[in-house]
């Protein structure tokens, strides 16, 4: 049993960063994609349609940090410091983008700098956030239990390209939010939005499959080996499918369709990275049962999680089932 | 380890720290007074209550807000600049936090869109069990945090492996000795500081005329949640001094400025303690009355400084002096209580303009209280980061000082501008008052506004 809850552990973390990249992704999506609403009304509508869910989307990424300092602390004591600047203007860029919703509406009609606050703050955070995704993919420096590298370490062209990357994905999963939660030129002009934000996206995963294990030859290793090539291969056919089905859904005008397949775009993603990166956290040097705090921390932990967890679930689909529908102009709550 | 980035990076804790705190310290009181006000609206129908509840709610959400977001930075400051803490104590500290997010977060933020956008969608009883929900949350994240934080103060149920704190008995690391006491404490100092808020603005309102129904009510409530809690705060604040005395010697010799371990130790009500002399300069102190306080007892032996190593002490001056502002502060807002009592028994609340001018600049008392109340409980825990067991110079993260310093001016910078912003908005809604005429839901709305808890300008 022991050795199996840093297992356990390891899949609830990634359970909540998930959870926070596809529910916190669409609404940084829309603070990324803001001023493509054309007035205030629109841009009213795009923000009520999240105003009731940021919160709790965000704080699947306080789970994520408070879990990994708790289940792994030796990966939160590395990893930090590794990436201590874009953190830090992650953190910037949540501030402002999270208290705009609440200053916009109490600015007006002088709101215009939180509208911009609220878009930069988003593009900001979801770049840092990519950054430090590919830095943590590069891997870091360790030695004993402490971070060994230099400041600057997480800057590299790839951790650009996966910030850049970042962009373009909650870029979609937000149009299609848009599509999904919104109706008549506003729905349809994001709709318009899906195709082209699809092919950066499709761009993106192209280029960081090819770079990773170009630059990393035990990934190479793994991911080209027999049988391994003959197990992975469905990977990329299912991404090109449901590439396939986010354009054509999103042509039929079918809205819920564009959203969740984008969603198990962002799930394939994923999976390829877990295959990539298992067991090492981060990467080259400390696996999950070295980072792991004691069986105590663990089963302590576990005991409230799987009590808890579901019961968060339950809530907040409440709260989804509450506030569900199309936003329209000028209605409000 | 380079003293620059540590004594940056503490400034840093110190600073980001400060300004989170007033946020939750300010809804927990807040969610509590909308909770009450919520249950007095559905038992009475009477609409002021209903008033004050849309008047209070978005003052609410812009505090919530921006507590939520300075609150983000803390879980990840830990990493950035005090990994050694986090290797060495994640352990421990990991899973508190995490239950505090499990338990406390996810509720707070699962009801606040019902609690805050839901008057018309849901029925009331579901809206009132949001707001209990998000006020029951509040209290929650207070629990798990400052068990974490007094843990740092008074460790126990661990055991040390190789510099590592292993959790031994998790019911001993929650509730350890000094948790009890600043638990209540802290609480209790969240709640008196929003009743102040709130009779300050009530006080206001009076004196300017304007909703004076309101206002009356406002005063009435808030003045008797002061009357009972102001006067507990001091006996809750004593009962944690002795704990304090029992388990961070060192702290309470600093707080009282105490150099040489003496019987029947005079309470000193002013000094500028000098760290190089270990002396006090300018002493003005009442016999005996320290030792009374502390020990119970006239001629109680109270440890002093110099029986710690100097390496050992925690900044004298600045503890003495937080101290002094709080329990200051304290006596202050008894002092009000008991005022209030006497006007009230007089039936001359609503019409003593000097006291009512008094409640107005008394709003702010709270949160000082609770800055000063947190210097001295943290100054004092130093030089350790967990008492006795990790110095705060052992837990700097390995990052070179120029990073610190360019994170420290950010933060000051976007604090600086986002809080202020905030501040200015919250105020402008006081100023604006529970103008908001839109009917109790039931009732068909009259006016349809955008979707953000702070009502706008044209309504």
């Amino acid at each position: 049993m022991e050795s199996q809850l840093p297992l356990i552990w390891a899949g609830i973390i990634v359970f909540s960063v998930a959870m926070y990249v596809i529910l916190d992704g669409y609404d940084l999506g829309i603070g990324i994609l803001f001023l493509f609403g054309r007035d205030e009304a629109e841009r009213d509508r795009m923000m009520n349609s999240i105003a009731p869910f940021w919160d709790g989307n965000e704080t699947w990424l306080v789970l994520g940090g408070a879990g990994l300092l708790g289940a792994f602390p030796v990966t939160y004591s590395v990893l930090l410091p590794a990436v201590y600047l874009p953190i830090i203007v992650m953190l910037m860029g949540l501030i402002f983008r999270g208290v705009a919703f609440e200053f916009r509406f109490k600015a007006k009609p002088r709101h215009r700098k939180w509208d911009l606050a609220f878009c930069a703050g988003s593009i900001v955070a979801t770049f840092c956030q990519g950054v430090v995704l590919g830095a943590f993919i590069q891997g870091v420096e360790v030695e004993g239990r402490r971070f060994a590298g230099g400041a600057w370490d997480w800057l590299t062209p790839f951790s650009v390209l996966t910030g850049f990357a970042l962009i373009s994905g909650y870029a979609l999963l937000g149009a299609t939010w848009i599509g999904l939660r919104t109706e008549g030129a506003l729905a349809g002009r994001f709709r318009d939005l899906i195709p082209l934000a699809l092919a950066v996206v499709l761009g993106f995963i192209g280029t960081i499959s090819l770079w990773t294990p170009l630059q990393n030859p035990e990934i190479a290793g793994r991911w080209f080996a027999w049988p391994n090539v003959a197990y992975l291969s469905p990977v990329p056919i299912m991404t090109a499918l449901t590439a396939w089905g986010i354009v054509s859904a999103s042509r039929t005008g079918r809205p819920l369709m564009p959203f969740l397949l984008s969603i198990i775009l962002f799930l394939l993603c994923f999976l390829g990275l877990g295959i990539s990166l298992f067991p090492y956290a981060p990467p080259p040097h400390v696996t999950l049962w070295e980072a792991a705090a004691s069986s105590s921390s663990l089963e302590f932990m576990l005991f409230g999680a799987a009590i808890l967890i579901p019961l968060i679930l339950g809530y907040t689909a409440l709260n989804y089932r509450v506030f569900w529908g199309k936003e329209h102009d000028g209605y409000g709550h | 380890m380079d003293f620059d980035a540590l004594l940056m990076a503490r400034i840093q804790f110190a600073f980001t720290i400060s300004f989170h705190i007033l946020f939750p310290a300010f809804t927990i009181g807040l969610a509590g007074w909308l909770a009450v006000l919520e249950a007095l609206w559905l038992n009475s129908g009477e609409e002021r209550y209903y008033r004050l509840l849309r008047f209070w709610t978005p003052i609410f959400a812009l505090s919530f807000g921006m507590g939520v977001v300075s609150g983000i930075v803390l879980s990840y400051e830990f990493g950035t600049n005090w990994s050694g803490l986090t290797e060495k104590a994640g352990d421990i500290l990991g899973p508190l936090l995490s239950y505090e997010v499990m338990t406390a977060f996810f509720l707070e933020a699962g009801f606040l869109g019902i609690m805050l956008f839901g008057w018309a969608r849901v029925p009331r009883w579901l809206h009132f069990t949001a707001t209990l929900l998000v006020a029951t949350g509040t209290l929650i994240s207070a629990f798990w945090i400052l068990s974490a934080n007094s843990f740092m103060q008074t460790p126990a149920g661990f055991r040390l492996d190789d510099g590592i704190l292993r959790p031994e008995d998790w019911w001993a690391i929650v509730f350890n000795p000094s948790f009890p006491y600043r638990f209540i404490h802290m609480v209790t100092a969240a709640y008196l500081t929003t009743a102040f808020v709130v009779a300050g603005v009530g006080a206001w309102y009076l004196l300017e005329r304007r909703f004076e129904e309101h206002a009356r009510t406002m005063l009435k409530m808030s003045l008797a949640m002061i009357v009972i809690l102001a006067p507990l705060q001091i006996a809750a604040g004593d009962q944690h001094g002795l704990n304090v005395r029992d388990h961070q010697p060192a702290k309470l010799a600093a707080i009282e400025a105490n150099w040489k371990t003496q019987a029947g130790m005079p309470l000193v009500l002013f000094a500028i303690p000098d760290m190089e002399t270990e002396s006090n300069r300018f002493e003005v102190g009442i016999p005996k009355l320290g030792s009374l306080i502390i020990t119970h007892d006239f001629n109680g032996v109270v440890r002093g400084l110099k029986d710690f190593s100097a390496a050992d002490r925690p900044n004298v001056p600045i503890v003495f002096w937080a101290f002094r502002i709080m329990v200051g502060i304290g006596f202050v807002m008894f002092g009000v209580a008991l005022v209030a009592i006497v006007l009230a028994a007089r039936r001359r609340l609503y019409d003593t303009r000097w006291f009512l001018h008094g409640l107005t600049w008394a709003a702010p008392l709270g949160f000082i209280a609770i800055i000063a109340g947190w210097v001295t409980a943290e100054v004092g825990r130093q030089p350790w980061v967990i008492y006795g067991q990790l110095r705060t110079a052992d837990a700097l993260s390995p990052v070179p000082a120029g990073n610190v310093a360019l994170s420290l001016a950010l933060f000051v910078l976007v604090y600086g501008v986002v809080f202020g912003a905030g501040f200015i908005y919250i105020w402008r809604s006081i100023r604006r008052g529970p103008l908001d005429e839109t009917a109790p839901p039931g009732a068909p709305p009259l006016t349809r506004r955008p979707m953000a808890a702070v009502p706008t300008e044209e309504n």
